[in-house]
């Protein structure tokens, strides 16, 4: 079972308490009904889907409810970082990326 | 107007008991609850009224008397009371100061799980480290039983009680006699 650190519980909680929401640091156009079909395209539908670092939404439903932020390995499926909703994309280090880009899903953190 | 039919209160889980290998089961009786969301700026009139601070770090409870609140998320509490007093009526008088106050007491009920196998028990169907340096007596959250979303109550060494949602009840009771049987 995978273990993930929920930043408003502040500890490691198994993974039947989350829910997976998808890629995270996608602004909502303030001007909805201004914008072209191509820029609605690209906001609604057009996901990164990075192979290797991948940053998400998760959500700690069955815990405290919160929606939050992880960086995560889309091949080793290893989380690097959980951040609160609305704080900015972390800054990775070579080392962190190089800690889960290894072998695939073993500890799961 | 009509008048409004009355409706007797029923136990969902009246006269079940279950007792063996170190695992006692055993309805609570039914009580006051209300789930209390609430802003910061809130929380001093809600203290007042329920007679003690609400609890603000995660995984924490706070008690006195027969009144319990439990810390369910950073703006998010579910308060006990088992003397079955009116507690949403007395809460709601702080919700001019940012709170939302919702009598939740025929939403849940709750099982006590008690005795040396308790934790062994409930971490059949619950991924929470239920041990005592993870989950210390008084410690409180929600999280899941097998298929169920229950809040856990440390209650004592070997005590926890199980508030899960009324229509779950069958369901939570039935899979914590399983579990005891094989704890
Ligand atoms: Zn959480």
């Amino acid at each position: 079972m995978l273990l993930i650190r929920c930043p408003y519980c502040e500890e490691e909680r198994p993974e039947l308490e989350f829910a997976g929401a998808g890629e995270a640091h996608i602004a909502r156009p303030a001007n909805m009904s201004d914008i072209s079909d191509e820029d609605f395209e690209a906001f609604f539908f057009i996901r990164e889907n990075q192979k290797g670092i991948v940053f998400e939404r998760w959500r700690h439903i069955h815990g405290c409810g919160r929606f939050f932020n992880a960086a995560r390995h889309s091949v080793s499926d290893k989380f690097i970082v959980t951040y609160k909703a609305g704080e900015p994309k972390p800054e990775l280090t070579d080392e962190q990326i190089a800690a889960v880009a290894g072998a695939t899903g073993k500890s799961g953190k | 107007m009509a008048k409004a039919p009355k409706v007797a209160r029923a136990h969902p889980l009246a006269g079940r008991q279950f007792a063996g290998n170190g695992v006692t089961l055993a309805p609570v009786d039914i009580a006051s609850r209300v789930s209390l969301r609430a802003e910061a700026g809130a929380l001093a009139d809600i203290g007042k009224l329920l007679g003690f601070a609400l609890p603000t770090r995660p995984k924490t409870s706070a008690a006195k008397g027969r009144r319990t609140a439990l810390w369910l998320g950073p703006d998010e509490w579910l308060i006990t009371d088992a003397t079955n007093q009116r507690l949403a009526a007395t809460l709601a008088k702080a919700e001019p100061a940012g709170c939302s106050v919702v009598d939740i007491a025929h939403r849940n009920t709750a099982i006590e799980v008690s005795g040396p196998n308790a934790a062994a028990a409930l971490n059949a169907g619950c991924p929470q480290d239920l041990r005592a340096a993870a989950f210390a007596v008084g410690a409180a959250s929600r999280t899941v039983l097998a298929k169920a979303e229950i809040v856990l109550l440390r209650t004592g060494e070997d005590a926890f009680r199980v508030e899960c949602w009324r229509s779950f009840a069958d369901y939570v009771w039935t899979y914590l006699v399983d579990a005891a049987k094989s704890a």
